[in-house]
C-alpha cells in the first residue's frame, strides 16, 4: 500500500509538471481528504441502518434462509468456508443487495462480510484468498438492472433503454469469473501469513 | 418507463420484508436494530484513515493527466478490435472515480447518436462494471488490512475484461445497432 502510494504521487508529480496539470494535482492533495470525509459521513448513515438491519435479519433467521439459497455457488468461489455460517451469511446478504441494484446496502453489508473473513484470518493485517475473492466479485457489477444507466439512457431519447440488459449480463458474468479466476491463479503461495 | 419505476419499489419491499418476518419470529427488532447499528458506526469511523490514503493517491492519479497519457497510449490497440474511439476514455476513468465516469456517461449520452453501436458499448460498460479503487478502499480500510495480496491486479483483470467483452456483448446481441 505505502509503495503504491508513492507511485501514484510520484507519477502524478511528474505527469502534472509535464501535462501542466500540476495545479490540479495540488487542489487533489488539498481536497481528496475531505472528499474522503464527505464519503464516510455519507456511509455513516447507512452503515448504521443496513448494519442494524443485517442484525435484524439474522436473529429472525432470514440470513441463513437466503444462505442456504446460495451456497451451492457460494462454495464454489469460496469451498474454504464450507462451515463458517456467519462468513457464508454475511457475503450472501451482500451478493443479494448486489443483485438487487441496492448499492448503499450493499457496502455496510459487504463490510460486515469482511470482519467476520478478518475474524477468520485472525485478524491479519493481510487479505486472505477469501477476502481477494471476495473484493473482486464486488468491484465486478452484480445489478440485474443498471436503473442509473437505463434512466439516463431513457432521457437522451434511446427507445428501448433496458434492450442492453442481456449484454450487460453477460459482460458482468464473464467479468466476473475471470476476475475470480485470476485471483485464485495469482494468489502469492507460501508467503506470510 | 414501467420498468424502470418498479425498480424503485425494491428497496422498501426489502425493509418491509426484513422487519415483517421479524415481527413473525417475535424478534425484539428495536434493540436487535440498535446493537446492529453501533457496529456500523464503528465501522464508519474505521473507514476514514484508509480512504484519506487511497482517495487522494487516486485523486492526484485523476488531476495528473495521466489517465490521458494511458489513454492515448492504448487507443491505437483498442481500435484495431473494433472498441470506439469516444468511449475509452470511460473505460479508462472507470476504475478510479465514479462519479467522473458518470459525469463522463451523460456526456457520452448526449454527444452520441441514441441507439448507436457506440452508446451501447457505452452504456454496457457502465452497466457491467464498478469503481474498483473504491470498493478497494472501503473494504479493506474497513478492516485495517495493510497488504491487499493480488487483489487489485485481479479487480483490474476483470474491468479491462468488461472493456473488451462489452463491444463483442454489443455485437453479439444487438448487432451494430
Amino acid at each position: 500500500m505505502g509503495f503504491f502510494f508513492f507511485a501514484a504521487a510520484a507519477a502524478s508529480l511528474v505527469f502534472g509538471i509535464m501535462s501542466g496539470n500540476i495545479g490540479n494535482v495540488s487542489a487533489a492533495v488539498l481536497e481528496e481528504s475531505t472528499h474522503a470525509a464527505e464519503l464516510s459521513i455519507k456511509l455513516l448513515g447507512s452503515l448504521c441502518f443496513w448494519g442494524g438491519m443485517i442484525k435484524v435479519a439474522e436473529k429472525s433467521g432470514l440470513v441463513e434462509l437466503i444462505c442456504n439459497l446460495l451456497r451451492p455457488l457460494l462454495l464454489l468461489v469460496f469451498p474454504k468456508l464450507k462451515n463458517e455460517k456467519a462468513a457464508l451469511g454475511a457475503i450472501s446478504m451482500n451478493i443479494s443487495a448486489n443483485l438487487l441494484g441496492l448499492g448503499n446496502a450493499a457496502t455496510p453489508l459487504g463490510i460486515s462480510a469482511m470482519k467476520e473473513l478478518h475474524r477468520l484470518s485472525g485478524f491479519s493485517g493481510y487479505a486472505t484468498k477469501e477476502m481477494v475473492c471476495f473484493v473482486v466479485m464486488n468491484t465486478a457489477s452484480l445489478q440485474l438492472l443498471p436503473t442509473t444507466v437505463a434512466f439516463l439512457r431513457m432521457e437522451s431519447g434511446v427507445l428501448k433503454p433496458l434492450d442492453i440488459l442481456p449484454a450487460v449480463w453477460f459482460v458482468s458474468a464473464c467479468s466476473l469469473f475471470i476476475g475470480i479466476a485470476t485471483a485464485k491463479a495469482t494468489f502469492p503461495k507460501g508467503e506470510k501469513p | 418507463m414501467s420498468t424502470l419505476l418498479s425498480t424503485d419499489v425494491i428497496l422498501p419491499a426489502v425493509v418491509v420484508f426484513i422487519t415483517a418476518f421479524a415481527v413473525i419470529k417475535k424478534v425484539d427488532v428495536f434493540s436487535v436494530f440498535i446493537s446492529g447499528a453501533k457496529e456500523g458506526l464503528a465501522s464508519a469511523a474505521a473507514i476514514l484513515p484508509a480512504l484519506c490514503f487511497l482517495m487522494t493517491a487516486v485523486g492526484m492519479i485523476r488531476q495528473s493527466g495521466l489517465l490521458s497519457v494511458l489513454t492515448d497510449f492504448i487507443a491505437p490497440f483498442t481500435e484495431k478490435i473494433g472498441f470506439p474511439p469516444e468511449i475509452l476514455p470511460l473505460a479508462v476513468i472507470r476504475p478510479f472515480s465514479g462519479s467522473g465516469a458518470l459525469g463522463y456517461y451523460e456526456e457520452l449520452c448526449q454527444s452520441l447518436v441514441p441507439g448507436s453501436f457506440a452508446e451501447r458499448v457505452a452504456s454496457v460498460l457502465m452497466g457491467g462494471s464498478e469503481t474498483t479503487f473504491y470498493t478497494v478502499a472501503v473494504y479493506y480500510g474497513a478492516i485495517g488490512i495493510k497488504n491487499g495480496r493480488n487483489t487489485v491486479p485481479a479487480a483490474l483483470s476483470a474491468d479491462i475484461a468488461a472493456a473488451l467483452l462489452s463491444v463483442l456483448a454489443v455485437n453479439l446481441f444487438l448487432g451494430r445497432g
